[in-house]
């Protein structure tokens, strides 16, 4: 199982690790970083399951007869850039936020609305 | 075999450290650098897979692009992050854990990795792909033909979807802004890098150049729109970066980016509406060129390539220039 599955698992422990950097990190871009490791992983878990032993990149070329599978490599090709721009809308709200709070970290955002809704 | 294994444990090994350090580190900066590393070794991971494509794809978006933009929200934010509060690591830790384990009974049922009779490889699709595309659209490339012809529809959602982010981003942070702070751009902009400055001025054609053989030659060896369109994107950030955004934006202001950006999605959507005037359906590049369907396939791809490109590369420089002329605060 070990010997056969492990890419598996640490992939899945990659993804988590990035899950756990957006849960438990109040950072506005720190959750960011923690989402961006998070989709990487996924990515690779779905260019895993399009690999085959012995394969070839798949460039169909004469005398090569095995080759991976060419629809994850689209999926995931598309996804990177889509993933990127996305991010960077992240990056822009995040700027917003700390343009209007003065800080990226979620807690003190929320401490100071209750404030101000204390003060009102 | 072995090789491919102790190759392919290396590299996880250095994903799983990477990943622990990103989390760990107090400096935001220091996140940023390791997020970089983690993509570009992910990026010779996915050569080990033999995608190809992807890894490109990945070494210029991730060790590239997302890191820039990362470092930029740190320029205008702050760098140093707050301590994490107890309360919240240990719940999220907990998750973390009770997911992984899920997942990894899960993945128990999963098929071995490159096991020649997982479902994956035995779909019939498979053969399509890689057989049947051979005739139909003569492509040696089949990332290329599933991306611009099978999947095309999805493709031009893709890149609408992308579209849609870089106008969001515009106009998130092209608002009323403070004035940039002059003296310290001026200070920057004097400062002796000369040797990055030298060597990344050098870099600049052949960049640019490799990014037109990424596109056009996407047919046939790995590339294609999206490769190319991030490369170009990757060279220009690269640029202002040396250089300031007075210099780039010479030659490339954002006035051309906001109309290039949707010159590629209506070039891409165009092909699609010409091909259903001419009596196919929608993206059937056949009707190009009725007599030789495989010829009408090859224009058709590089049309929709070029749109992709376009759209890809404005895009990602604008979302960019959008960021860097929010100017420096504090």
């Amino acid at each position: 199982m070990i010997a056969t599955h492990y890419t598996y698992w640490i992939i899945f422990a990659l993804m988590m690790i990035g899950l756990y950097a957006v849960m438990s990190h109040g950072n506005l871009v720190k959750k960011l970083i923690g989402l961006n490791v998070f989709q990487v992983a996924v990515f690779m878990f779905f260019i895993s399951l399009g690999r085959v032993d012995e394969g070839s990149p798949p460039i169909i070329t004469e005398g090569i007869e095995v080759y991976s599978h060419p629809l994850p490599h689209v999926l995931i090709l598309t996804a990177i850039v889509v993933g990127v721009a996305t991010t960077s809308v992240g990056v822009a709200l995040a700027i917003r936020i700390f343009e209007a709070y003065g800080t990226v970290e979620e807690d003190d955002a929320l401490a100071r609305d209750v404030a101000e809704e204390a003060a009102e | 075999m072995i090789a491919f294994e102790l190759a392919e444990a290396v590299l996880l090994g250095i994903l799983l450290v990477t990943a622990v350090a990103i989390t760990r580190a107090r400096s935001l900066f220091v996140a940023a650098m390791l997020g970089g590393l983690f993509s570009l070794v992910t990026a010779s991971l996915f050569v080990l897979l033999d995608a190809v494509d992807v890894a490109f794809t990945e070494a210029a978006v991730g060790a590239g692009i997302s890191t820039v933009l990362f470092i930029t929200a740190l320029a205008l934010t702050n760098s140093r992050e707050a301590t994490t509060p107890r309360r919240r690591v240990v719940p999220a830790g907990l998750v973390a854990v009770l997911a992984t384990a899920g997942l990894i009974y899960a993945s128990l049922d999963l098929p071995r990795v490159g096991d020649p009779e997982s479902p994956v490889q035995t779909h019939p699709i498979t053969e399509t792909y890689l057989k049947e595309s051979q005739d139909d659209l003569h492509i040696p490339n089949t990332v290329t033909g599933v991306l611009a012809s099978y999947r095309g529809y999805d493709t031009l959602g893709e890149v609408v979807v992308i579209f849609t982010a870089g106008v969001g981003v515009l106009l998130l942070m092209l608002g009323p802004r403070r004035p940039a702070d002059e003296a310290r751009d001026q200070a920057y902009l004097q400062a002796e890098y000369r040797v990055l400055r030298v060597v990344s001025k050098t870099l600049m054609p052949f960049i640019l150049l490799f990014a037109l053989y990424v596109l056009l030659h996407g047919e046939f060896g790995p590339g294609g729109g999206f490769q190319a369109g991030v490369i170009f994107g990757a060279g220009f950030i690269l640029y202002t970066l040396m250089f300031g955004l007075g210099a780039v934006q010479r030659v490339l202001p954002m006035r051309t980016l906001v109309i290039l950006g949707p010159i590629g999605v209506l070039l891409f959507a165009g092909v699609g509406l010409s091909t259903m005037a001419l009596g196919g359906g929608f993206l059937d590049y056949n009707e190009l060129n009725p007599g030789n369907p495989s010829s009408g396939q090859v224009t058709g791809i590089l049309l929709i390539e070029i749109g992709v490109g376009l759209t890809v590369a404005a895009v990602m420089v604008a979302m960019f220039y959008a960021l860097v002329r929010r100017g420096v605060r504090r």
